[in-house]
């Protein structure tokens, strides 16, 4: 029976067929028959996958490690030092109030992280083909078309869809490309290289209520250690005194100090953005803000404090959309990236974050990589990160899949022809100088880089844009 | 003589081509389905029938994404738990994207599959399109 790629169709009962789901059906195998493979192995994007997919993060994970590092230090040092002493001279709902912010941040800043933000699945490529002639039907027979736009009417105004050349769709309103990650992701806020991901639909929540927290946990530290030093300096003893018995006072305060008024000023800039019910991405564009002179109003808003926040931070929660989990059926290849697995991509073999891998490749260092390599050198199929630390905020079930599986992949970066003009960077950084620190760079709609060589080489252009984002405050 | 025939129809029936419903956007970014009725299916199916399935499906995922009194409590204790208690139900949104498989494996059966038609759950493709997919209509006889 050959009818593998009609597996919806049961051929003993075609007027009643079933639409059974991909896992059921004869499954996508490596080179060995062995394994079963699922679709995370074979994601387009840039991206990071942990435990066997159910993890996500962008590939460049930027100063996540920082962010986690600072805030666990700082709590570390706030338990050891500050809440014993205020434990005994105030009270002892200090360390349980700390504690609970501490654990509030803690969760929400990993789901952030490891969240799929709302990134849509590339067309197939009938979908594409489909697109394609569509465009064409429209008379336009140059070879190359201006970058394609669709209008559509919404609540009154006319909104302009781009089309995405890697995705090959019309982007739904509201939906970015995120050149760091390669994907489009709906409701784009911005990428966020202190949480290693992308802000999007369905981690914004998550987010915003990372930076409320985590803004009251900075206050709440700042304010205890504060008044713990100046219980400590009381009695004409002094400050320099009390930082001696205390040194890591010292630090925290720091720490505290130069982060709360960034950290206070991005959830006040975020609660704007949730109030008015805006993106980042499109704040900083200034897309309804009337520059051109009309009349423009943000068609999304509900004119309503109140129902904003609501349908931002209570809508029920989006499905993730790429099924990463899945099984991939056979025969298919991969998403619509027109490269045979198979087959390395020559084309990136020579950048230095990715590593190319061919299934069998892949299947080798799954099963015989060490679960401790960190770096990917160039060439090798793949490497693994440790998983332990992942797993101690999230439910991963401890399977024999997670020890031999459980490691970072990386992905090749599908490359495409560069086929448009490189778009002018969107400098405007918004006017508040706390959000610069956040940085977000959505805007590339075609992601092609002035700075690369070869317009194939898009990773080279994301090197220089992540050592941008290292630099940055 | 004849059954080994049909029987190798029925194995392998031809996929003659796909139509894709695009996403209706005139209502904002919630996720809703153009109903107009594609030119491909004319000689296949009613056009009354067709934009009945779009306009249930359209119903299912507004009640999906509805912005309610439950949905606000949902939120609320999910903000309150630092939304931890994701990873252990099943959230709103699920729940009707199970009835929406249900939905469209019904009306495969009763409406599309006899007549050569199959259509595909939207959320395989990402919520982007409903596909069609028209097979041969070698059973009929048709011979296209």
């Amino acid at each position: 029976m050959k009818s593998r790629e009609y597996q919806q169709i049961d051929p003993k009962a075609l007027p009643t067929p079933t639409q059974t789901p991909p896992s059921h059906q004869h499954q996508a195998v490596g080179d060995d028959g062995r394994t079963p493979r699922r679709k995370w192995e074979v994601f387009p994007g840039k991206n990071r996958f942990f435990c066997d997919g159910r993890i996500m993060m962008a590939r460049q994970s930027g100063v996540f490690p920082l962010t986690l590092g600072l805030i666990l230090v700082t709590s570390g040092l706030f338990f050891i030092f500050d809440c014993p002493f205020l434990v005994k001279h105030l009270t002892s709902c200090i360390p349980a109030i700390g504690g609970v912010l501490f654990v509030f941040v803690l969760i929400t800043l990993l789901q952030t992280s490891f969240t799929d933000p709302g990134i849509l699945p590339r067309a197939t490529p009938e979908e594409a083909a489909d697109i394609e002639r569509q465009i064409d039907d429209t008379g336009n027979t140059s070879y190359r078309p201006p970058p394609r736009t669709k209008e559509v009417l919404i609540n009154q105004q006319v909104i302009k869809l781009k089309y995405c050349f890697t995705c090959k769709m019309f982007r739904p309103p509201r939906t970015s490309h995120c050149s760091l990650c390669d994907n489009c992701v709906e409701r784009f806020d911005h990428h966020c290289p202190w949480v290693g991901n992308c802000v999007g639909k369905r981690n914004y929540r998550f987010f915003y209520t990372f930076i409320v927290s985590l803004s009251f946990l900075t206050a709440f530290i700042f304010g205890c250690v504060t008044t713990h030093l100046a219980l400590r300096a009381k009695g004409g003893k002094g400050l320099m005194f009390a930082l001696q018995e205390s040194p890591g006072s010292a630090v925290e305060l720091a720490i505290c100090f130069f982060s709360v008024w960034s950290i206070l000023g991005l959830s006040g800039f975020h609660t704007y953005l949730v109030a008015s019910n805006l993106t980042t991405n499109e704040d900083i564009k200034g897309s309804w803000s009337g520059k051109s002179g009309e009349a423009v109003t943000n068609p999304y808003s509900h004119k309503n404090i109140f129902i904003n926040c609501c349908s931002v931070l209570c809508v029920p929660m989006p499905p993730s959309l790429i099924d990463r989990r899945g099984f991939l059926p056979a025969d298919e290849p991969a998403q619509t990236s027109g490269v045979d697995l198979e087959l390395p991509n020559p084309n990136t073999k020579s950048d230095i974050n990715v590593c190319v891998q061919g299934p069998k490749g892949l299947l080798e260092s799954a099963a015989l990589t060490p679960l401790l390599a960190t770096s990917c050198p160039q060439g090798k199929p793949q490497t693994a990160l440790p998983c332990p630390e992942n797993t101690s905020a999230l439910n991963s079930d401890p399977s024999l899949e997670l020890s031999q599986r459980c490691g970072g992949t990386h992905h090749n970066s599908k490359t495409y022809g560069s086929t448009s003009p490189p778009l002018p960077t969107k400098g405007r950084l918004h006017k508040h100088k706390r959000a610069s620190s956040h940085t977000p760079r959505p805007t590339f709609d075609d992601h092609v880089s002035p700075s690369s060589h070869d317009g194939n080489h898009r990773s080279t252009a994301r090197g220089h844009r992540g050592a941008k984002f290292a630099t940055l405050q | 003589m004849a059954e080994t025939h049909s029987l190798q129809d029925l194995q392998q029936p031809a996929v003659s081509s796909k139509v894709f419903v695009q996403r209706d956007y005139s209502s904002g970014t919630i996720c809703k389905f153009q109903t107009k009725f594609p030119s491909e299916l004319e000689s296949r199916m009613d056009k009354q029938q067709f934009e009945e399935t779009m306009q249930t499906l359209n119903n299912l995922y507004a009640e999906a994404e509805k912005l309610g009194g439950k949905s606000y409590l949902e939120g609320c204790l999910a903000c309150l738990t630092a939304y931890t208690i994701f990873l252990c139900m099943e959230t709103h949104y699920e729940k009707v994207l199970k009835k929406i498989a249900k939905y469209i494996k019904d009306q495969n059966e009763k409406i599309y599959a006899p007549r050569g038609l199959l259509l595909t759950d939207p959320i395989e493709r990402g919520l982007r399109v409903v596909e069609i997919t028209i097979f041969e209509d070698r059973n009929i006889g048709s011979g296209r």
